[in-house]
């Protein structure tokens, strides 16, 4: 097979159309995942079994299925309800976009919520107790010791999952959105030249990935005391 | 001294290998999508079936040759043949100049013949033309009168189709603007979405889209509109690698000689009620 560069040149841009979508979705489902996952988590450590175990059973139902299989229920199985489709609801859950959101969002906020609260738990008594001595309490104790040193400890964890998002949702393709995979699919489907134009949409994957790993990268060194200017540490 | 051993080796490579394709193949595997009722599907026990799974079995049997069918994902079924994953795609798939340039194709052993299938209850329940059946050929601007009239109706409207294939290219080519094509996996995923209501329209395979509205969850969902075929949705043949040669001579014959004692449109009737058995 020869590679032809005119051909991959016209591909890579065909492919960049693909990008905002993708952007979007991964936005999108990490914001309001990560809202959900920050509830689920207290949920998980507030120590009342009602509280305690919706979202524990929340977290088993999805992290144990597959996200194309979340992704299939909400898109094809919620619409097979006729009750559904005269809500309130449908007009949102008729786009596959808000589908492919949703199914996203649910699905990155079971993993979230351990990483938090790994990350809550990590948090040395020692501190609060010392914190609690100095006078802090509620929210001026959970803003200025427990989520400085939580934040710390989710951080690698958390770009990972970050890491992961962007690539899932290439599984959005499988509902008829052209994000970069959907893109590439429907390029192959014109030219069945499949090698040259999933290289190029991987290459436009790892592109994205590799800003997100940097962007983690310069939040890690951002909230590590050690790394802060001096003035910063006598204020 | 080196170098010509090493030339003398790759002509020998090359010409045993064109022997090897020259000759009779006596061992072919088949790969059909398995999700396009009634020309090829898993049935009840998880076999395949279809109208294309009985054509395999006569055209191997004419060839004195060893088949396996195997299932193959629609949009990946192109590479895999030239990967050498099998050595033949009979799937309902149409000759066009583009897979051509990829792949070869034997002598046709069906029409491709598509229309339209929307709500019964939509305002495009009864669209110009419906029971009609235009050649895009033939009968060309007969075809355009009608498709223009359709395409006004079709204005911001969306319309499901199957990804790589001869029905995203038909709506590609004369509904380019203002109608919102939303390409599917299968045929059965749009049909979903067809009666769900978040499509308004699908166009597909005319006897693929006959069999779907037998079914009682499609209920809902009539033809409408004609029928075409021709054009780009030209006709239905074997898919081959353009070396194997002698495998699209031994299909050619088998293909000829099941289209002359009138098996292919036996099994036509059998399946699809019609015989859609290319003319000429």
């Amino acid at each position: 097979m020869s590679f032809d560069l005119p051909f991959v040149a016209e591909s890579f841009v065909a492919l960049l159309r693909g990008i905002p979508l993708t952007l979007q979705l991964t936005v999108l489902s990490v914001v309001s995942g990560g809202i959900l996952a920050f509830g689920l988590a207290f949920m998980r450590i507030s120590r009342k079994w009602w509280l305690d175990a919706p979202a524990q059973f929340y977290i088993f139902v999805f992290r144990g299925t597959p996200l194309l299989v979340q992704i299939y229920i909400i898109y094809y199985g919620l619409s097979q309800f006729p009750v559904l489709r005269h809500s309130v609801l449908w007009p949102f859950l008729r786009e596959a976009y808000w589908c492919a959101v949703l199914a996203l969002a649910f699905n990155t906020a079971a993993y979230s919520a351990e990483i938090i609260r790994g990350g809550l738990l990590s948090v040395p008594a020692g501190q609060v107790e010392a914190a609690r001595a100095c006078g802090m309490s509620g929210l001026l104790l959970f803003r200025r010791i427990v989520m400085r040193l939580a934040l710390r400890q989710m951080l690698p964890g958390y770009s990972n999952e970050i890491i992961l998002m962007v690539k899932s949702t290439a599984l959005a393709s499988t509902i008829t959105l052209l994000e970069i995979t959907g893109m590439a699919a429907k390029l192959i489907s014109e030219s069945y030249r499949p090698v040259e134009i999933f290289v190029c949409a991987g290459a436009i994957y790892l592109a994205i990935n590799f800003l997100v790993t940097r962007l983690f990268a310069w939040l890690e060194y951002a909230v590590t005391p050690k790394n802060r200017n001096s003035e910063e540490r006598r204020a | 001294m080196k170098l010509k051993s090493i030339i003398a080796a790759a002509l020998l490579a090359v010409l045993t290998s064109g022997q090897a394709s020259a000759q009779e193949q006596t061992k072919v595997t088949i790969a059909t999508e398995g999700a396009y009722a009634p020309w090829n599907f898993s049935g009840p026990n998880g076999a395949l079936e279809g109208f294309e799974i009985d054509l395999a079995k006569v055209l191997c049997e004419r060839m004195k040759a060893e088949c396996e069918i195997v299932a193959q994902n629609w949009d990946g079924i192109i590479p895999s043949l030239t990967a050498k994953k099998y050595d033949a795609i009979m799937a309902a798939m149409s000759v066009t100049p583009k897979r051509e340039e990829v792949i070869a194709f034997s002598t046709p052993y069906a029409a491709g013949i598509n229309g339209f299938a929307v709500a019964a209850d939509s305002p495009l329940a009864d669209m110009p033309g419906t029971g009609e059946s235009y050649s895009l050929d033939s009968q060309a601007a007969d075809a355009q009168k009608r498709i223009d009239e359709i395409a006004a109706l079709l204005k911001g409207k969306a319309v499901g189709v199957q990804g790589s294939t001869t029905a995203s290219t038909f709506m590609d080519t004369y509904f380019k603007d203002g109608v919102d094509t939303l390409p599917y996996k299968t045929t059965e995923e749009h049909n979903f979405d067809l009666v769900s209501g978040r499509l308004d329209a699908v166009l597909a395979n005319a006897t693929v889209l006959a069999a779907a509205l037998e079914k009682p969850d499609m209920q809902g969902a009539k033809l409408s509109g004609p029928l075409f075929s021709g054009g780009v949705f030209g006709v239905i043949a074997v898919g081959l690698r353009k070396e194997d040669i002698a495998l699209k001579a031994q299909f050619d014959e088998a293909i000829k000689g099941a289209l002359a004692d009138g098996t292919i449109k036996e099994l036509s009737l059998k399946w699809f009620r019609v015989d859609v058995s290319p003319r000429g």
